[in-house]
């Protein structure tokens, strides 16, 4: 709704009018990021939007720095690397920035997405600005992935020799595909060469996704906590200052965990096998992906067994593809009329269950597959696909939910003890800490 | 709140159950397939915490060991001789230093290569020509570089350790293993576990039973400059710090630069929480 | 509203000025300092500042021979001169000069460009120079031109026997680097 009302903005000098006339970018930016109406009642989980635009700035500046010092061949890789981390002034701060932050990019986003299945930000009519979300979440992963190989220690080669396996799986033209991919018979030279290409580009391209994504939000406009539309000025508060200043504060809030991370535990995140250079006769003891990937890497091994005509590989390899796949129809699984798992007390339930289940396949992933652990994987697996295809649709079905207020002014009031007196609310002067 | 409480509590009973499972499949061992046997014990270092600094002297000791002992099989490829200012000596002390060690070099105008006194800017020469000439003399196994050994050896912490020690800042697991293994030489193997024919056993070792490199330390091997005690343990100890050193040469930078940075995110987060409770001091939200 | 209030919204609308003013420039201040590791990055490096300083041998240079190593990427060449070109070197009137500025890294900068000048004090025989034409950067040829001593190929820039411009584009005499003989037969450049 918001995005379809009406430009406020009156450039107040002469240049501003003859700008305005004739690109009216500043009044785009005003109306975007100055009038734009949010909702008063967005808890501090709504500002992960913001902290995922620093992260990729962020990203995008080290990043940048750090190929100014990077050598993409494998004779040098490893050695560069290590280069920015001894010599280039300031190098290990700009490194250990960009590696820690490439995990914090992922809890941003994890928290982001959490956030947007707890309070159904992806109905109608919100289903494209989620389902751009989804391609960012993708383009992130590619370019993580194709990141950590670029250190090309042994962790990047085997991450690389094991991921692009992936498509070897494929019946009929798989390793034609593997192959293609990786430009040789093994990960080698031009692998990293090329991923080094891809991980300079792919940052770009999730900008530009992004600002599609914005784009998309600004038309709907922000959901709520409470899931129901704004209906009146009173619900609203300018975007300026009020929630830039939010977003500011979670922002460094963010930067602070962020800092203690790069200075004072940089490697936590790492894995120790990444500080040997690749070596392609030797395989690590155990192959583990990037934390952000451990849920998945666990759904991909819980499939031993064949299926039919299918086998364990290429099951193991549908079975996560999917379940990213999941994602993207999320909209149309969820059959509820009620956006909010507030107002839907068994959803709340399931969603807390589901966010349970993976945390646990995050952490199976993380084991070697040995003993109890390909059950568990098997098991979240499962419980995984039954929260998108049974849970999520049936829930809609049969679920009683809570009474809902009849608007956010209503709602606001009620949290804070007063009675439901819409009228005035915004210019109301009670004062709250 | 209740809500976080409500989940907080789903997930602990997921996690609960897995992990009581889990406890229970790790009971048999027969022949033992996880390594080390033992974990490193967890030692004290100066550079541990948020205010943790190198000791010079313990560094320079740690270099002479390297140097008398270590460096007869294992590289230090990334390390380059003018980096050891930072253990303390002077120019003059590295490039006498540097001299000591002849560098391959080249080639001349007469299209030779030749071999020339160490320079400053070059790095620690490696024992051996290639990877397969250190193979060949080490009974197949190549002795491995060891520039970023205190990195990139970690011993598993698991839960809920791993979750401590971001509290704890706890990232000197590799001094505590390169200490853990050094030291961990001479002991008799538990019954039931067979050494291969020239192999060492070291319970402490992360990828065996036993290693290829036979105890390389004993008392007494190194004279010291100083009054330290001239012992295995504190050899290894040395030699671990310095290996820290050499893998992570600008860690006080980063610990000093951080405080300063935490300080100042710190400092700007209350004024910016101020000014957002200024902000929406006239919304009820 | 009462006088009293007012004067408390002025209060207030101080403090909060303030606030908002101080939160800005802290935020100011950490942008700046963040952005300082982005900007010293692009400084040589350690390992490149590690071969700012060369030692040469020369006790293989004969007189009238010349040696050219690589310092900091670029050619400085080291030549011992005969005394014939230093003798021509020490008879230029300084007037005849196109730039009467010495350019040694050792010397004050508006040191005149005598031919002393151009080398170090006892050693006036061994030109030690960075052989880049002050032209556009191309590397001349050496005892060839007019003047005895270099001549740039790229532009026709003319040089005497002790590296000085004497004729064509080039604006200067080639630059003296810092050096020193740190014993009879070694030479440390930079």
């Amino acid at each position: 709704m918001s995005g379809m009302q009406h430009s406020t903005y009156t450039p107040k000098s002469g240049i501003g009018r003859w700008v305005d006339a004739r690109m009216p970018l500043p009044r785009l930016m005003y109306d975007s990021f100055v009038a734009y109406p949010v909702p008063r009642n967005l808890n501090y989980a709504y500002t992960f939007g913001g902290i995922l635009s620093l992260m990729l700035v962020l990203q995008i500046l080290t990043g940048v720095v750090l190929a100014m010092h990077y050598a993409a061949n494998s004779d040098l890789a490893f050695n560069s690397v290590e280069g920015i981390m001894r010599d280039v002034n300031n190098g290990w701060l700009l490194r250990y920035m960009h590696s820690t932050g490439a995990s914090f990019f992922f809890i941003a986003v994890y928290i982001h997405m959490f956030r947007g299945l707890y309070y159904g930000s992806y109905k109608a009519p919100r289903e494209l600005l989620w389902i751009l979300g989804c391609i960012i979440y993708l383009l992130m992963m590619a370019t993580a992935f194709m990141g950590y190989v670029l250190p090309w220690g042994q962790m990047s080669f085997w991450g690389a020799t094991v991921i692009t396996g992936f498509f070897s799986a494929i019946p009929l033209v798989g390793d034609w595909i593997q192959q293609l991919l990786i430009g040789g018979f093994a990960v080698g030279n031009p692998t990293l060469n090329r991923f080094f290409s891809l991980h300079y580009l792919l940052p770009f391209m999730i900008a530009g996704v992004v600002v599609l994504h914005i784009w998309a939000l600004h038309v709907a406009g922000q959901t709520n906590p409470t899931g129901i539309e704004v209906k009146s000025k009173t619900d609203t508060v300018p975007f300026s200052p009020h929630a830039t200043v939010k977003d500011g504060f979670a922002m460094i809030v963010f930067l602070f965990i962020f800092a203690y991370f790069i200075f004072y535990i940089p490697n936590f995140l790492g894995h120790a096998d990444n500080f040997v250079e690749a070596n392609p006769l030797k395989t690590p003891s155990e192959i583990v992906p990037e934390w952000y990937f451990l849920p998945f890497y666990a759904i991909l091994r819980a499939i031993t067994f064949n299926i039919g005509p299918i086998n364990s590989k290429l099951g193991g390899v549908l079975v996560m593809f999917g379940s990213i796949v999941l994602l993207f129809i999320v909209p149309w699984l969820d059959t509820s009329k009620i956006r909010s798992a507030v107002y839907r007390p068994w959803y709340k339930l399931f969603f807390w269950i589901f966010i349970a289940d993976v945390v646990m396949l995050g952490w199976v992933g993380a084991k070697p597959p040995e003993g109890i652990y390909p059950m568990l994987a098997l098991l979240g697996a499962i419980w995984y696909y039954a929260h998108f295809l049974i849970i999520l649709p049936v829930l809609g079905l049969i679920e009683t939910p809570r009474r809902m207020p009849n608007s956010i002014t209503e709602a606001v009031l009620e949290k804070n003890g007063g009675s439901a007196h819409p009228a005035g609310a915004a210019a109301a002067p009670q004062t709250k800490g | 709140m209740r809500k976080i409480l409500h989940g907080l509590a789903a997930l602990a009973i997921v996690a609960g159950g897995t992990v009581m499972v889990a406890a229970a499949q790790d009971g048999n061992s027969a022949e033992p397939t996880h390594f080390p046997l033992l974990p490193p014990q967890e030692m004290s270092w100066s550079f541990s915490g948020p205010f943790g600094t190198y000791d010079k002297a313990q560094l320079q000791r740690g270099l002479k060991v390297y140097k008398e002992v270590c460096s007869a099989c294992h590289s230090l490829n990334l390390v380059a001789f003018r980096s050891l200012e930072d253990l303390g000596y002077s120019e003059a002390q590295v490039k006498a230093f540097a001299a000591e060690y002849q560098i391959h070099d080249g080639p001349n105008d007469d299209g030779e290569m030749f071999d020339r006194p160490g320079k400053p800017a070059d790095h620690f020469p490696p024992p051996f020509p290639n990877e397969q000439a250190a193979a060949s003399a080490n009974g197949g196994a190549a002795p491995p570089d060891l520039s970023l050994i205190a990195k990139a050896r970690e011993v598993q912490r698991g839960f809920p350790r791993f979750v401590f020690d971001i509290f704890t800042q706890y990232e000197e697991g590799g001094p505590d293993y390169v200490h853990a293994f050094v030291t961990g030489f001479g002991q008799k193997p538990p019954a039931g576990v067979t050494i291969p024919e020239g192999t060492y056993y070291n319970p402490h070792f992360i990828s065996g039973v036993s290693t290829h490199m036979p105890p390389p330390l004993s008392d007494g091997q190194v004279a010291y400059d100083d009054d330290a005690p001239q012992t295995v343990d504190q050899y290894s100890r040395d030699v671990a710090a310095f290996l820290m050193w050499a893998a992570e040469p600008h860690m006080e930078a980063r610990k000093q630069v951080g405080f300063r940075v935490m300080i100042f995110i710190l400092l700007f987060g209350v004024l910016v929480y101020l000014t957002k409770r200024k902000v929406w001091s006239d919304v009820v939200h | 509203m009462s006088a009293h209030e007012a004067a408390d919204e002025t209060v207030d609308g101080n403090r909060r000025d303030f606030l908002y003013i101080a939160t800005g420039m802290v935020g100011v201040v950490g942008a700046a300092s963040v952005a300082w590791p982005f900007i010293d990055q692009m400084q040589p490096d350690a390992s490149t500042l590690a071969l700012a300083q060369v030692e040469v041998d020369v006790s293989s240079v004969q007189k009238g021979a010349s040696l050219t190593v690589k310092w900091r990427g670029k050619p400085v060449v080291i030549r011992y001169r005969t005394d014939k070109e230093l003798e021509e070197g020490k008879t230029v009137k300084l007037s005849d000069l196109k730039d009467p500025i010495a350019r040694n890294a050792n010397l004050p900068s508006d040191a005149p460009a005598t031919d002393a000048n151009r080398t170090v004090p006892k050693r006036e025989a061994w030109l030690v120079m960075v052989e880049v034409c002050t032209h556009l950067g191309c590397i001349p040829l050496g005892e060839q031109g007019e003047f005895g001593g270099w001549f740039c190929p790229c532009h026709g820039s003319q040089y005497d026997t002790a590296g000085r411009i004497r004729k064509g584009p080039a604006p200067e005499n080639m630059a003296i680097p810092k050096y020193e003989f740190t014993s009879e037969t070694v030479v440390r450049v930079g």
